[in-house]
């Protein structure tokens, strides 16, 4: 059986918003974002954020996202 | 369980997409002004001069007043709005090009007179709209498009320094230069930000903010590689830090 994760925060990123930087790639601490590949109808591969992160909702991807496309919450 | 939101969109930046390239540094600072103004409750007596350049489609994304002005004329516009209404607080967003090429004098002059009005200094060391052309921000042997074989000092000069230049002016109260290349560099830009806003409050004088901003497109590099090109070559160049400060002299 799995072991079941425990989240202390997430983020919802606006797909429609995202540019394909990969800024927050760089800066997030535990490294819970990455390339979704799928390109959304600008035409850039958006970024997602996996579900079975360690997040702690320090919100740095938020703080350094160019396009305002993260929202940062915390359990 | 409850959920706290820790970062949430700023309610004065409008639901749009930013057309600006994928890590353009002039994103960031739009964010952190709607913050600010948000945060210090200006919405209602703010008013923006943005500047001809990428930025000139600001009022597509900040829902304050603006008041769009010909190159270089920020200074000039703004002093003109902050005369006939003192009580409004205005800034001007300009860009490299524009404050400290075609809008040298007028900034200097607005600055001397202690113009009570706030300049927000944006320098990516190129013309960004126009296609990379050399400004007069461009790094010593830096390639652009009008210096293809980087900038060469007996031809084109040394990298101008408006915060330098502006802090030997009498009439100016607050100059600080920062970046927005790290989370804790937009920290500090933030707080700088406000603190130049406060100096217009309270009516003191000149003040500015020199941002350090990533153009990946002109700089042809990836935006996380620009973002530390800022780190490795600007900042030598442009060191960051409060450059000025006669806010305490000025309040006594």
């Amino acid at each position: 059986m799995k072991a079941k994760v425990k989240m202390k925060g997430y983020i919802e990123i606006n797909q429609e918003s995202c540019k394909g930087c990969q800024i927050c790639f760089y800066f997030c601490p535990k490294s819970s974002i990455s390339d979704s590949g799928s390109i959304n109808s600008s035409g850039y591969f958006s970024a997602c954020f996996s579900d079975n992160s360690e997040c702690n909702a320090c919100g740095i991807c938020a703080i350094v996202c160019p396009e305002a496309a993260i929202e940062v919450y915390r359990e | 369980m409850t959920i706290k939101t820790v970062y949430k969109r700023p309610k004065l930046l409008k639901e749009r997409l930013f057309h600006y390239c994928p890590g353009c540094g002039h994103s960031v600072i739009h964010k952190l002004l709607c913050e600010v103004i948000d945060e210090m409750n200006l919405k209602e007596r703010i008013v923006c001069i943005p500047p001809p350049g990428c930025s000139v489609f600001a009022y597509n994304y900040l829902d304050i007043d603006m008041a769009e002005s010909a190159h270089g004329r920020g200074a000039a516009v703004a002093t003109g709005i902050k005369r006939v209404s003192p009580e409004t607080i205005v800034f001007t967003y300009q860009g490299d090009g524009d404050l400290s090429a075609i809008g040298t004098a007028e900034t200097i002059h607005a600055a001397n007179r202690e113009e009570k009005i706030t300049a927000i200094f944006v320098n990516n060391a190129v013309y960004g709209m126009t296609g990379g052309q050399m400004a007069p921000t461009t790094m010593i042997g830096q390639k652009t498009t009008t210096s293809p074989y980087g900038r060469e000092v007996n031809k084109e000069g040394y990298p101008l320094k408006m915060s330098e230049i502006l802090s030997v002016v009498e009439g100016t109260v607050y100059i600080e230069r920062t970046a927005v290349n790290s989370p804790k560099n937009i920290k500090k830009t933030k707080k700088a930000i406000s603190k130049a806003f406060q100096v217009q409050i309270d009516n003191l004088g000149f003040s500015m903010v020199e941002i350090l901003s990533p153009c990946p497109t002109n700089w042809k590099m990836s935006p996380i590689e620009s973002w530390h090109w800022v780190d490795k070559e600007m900042v030598k160049e442009f060191p960051l830090g409060v450059i000025k400060d006669r806010i305490k002299v000025k309040k006594c």
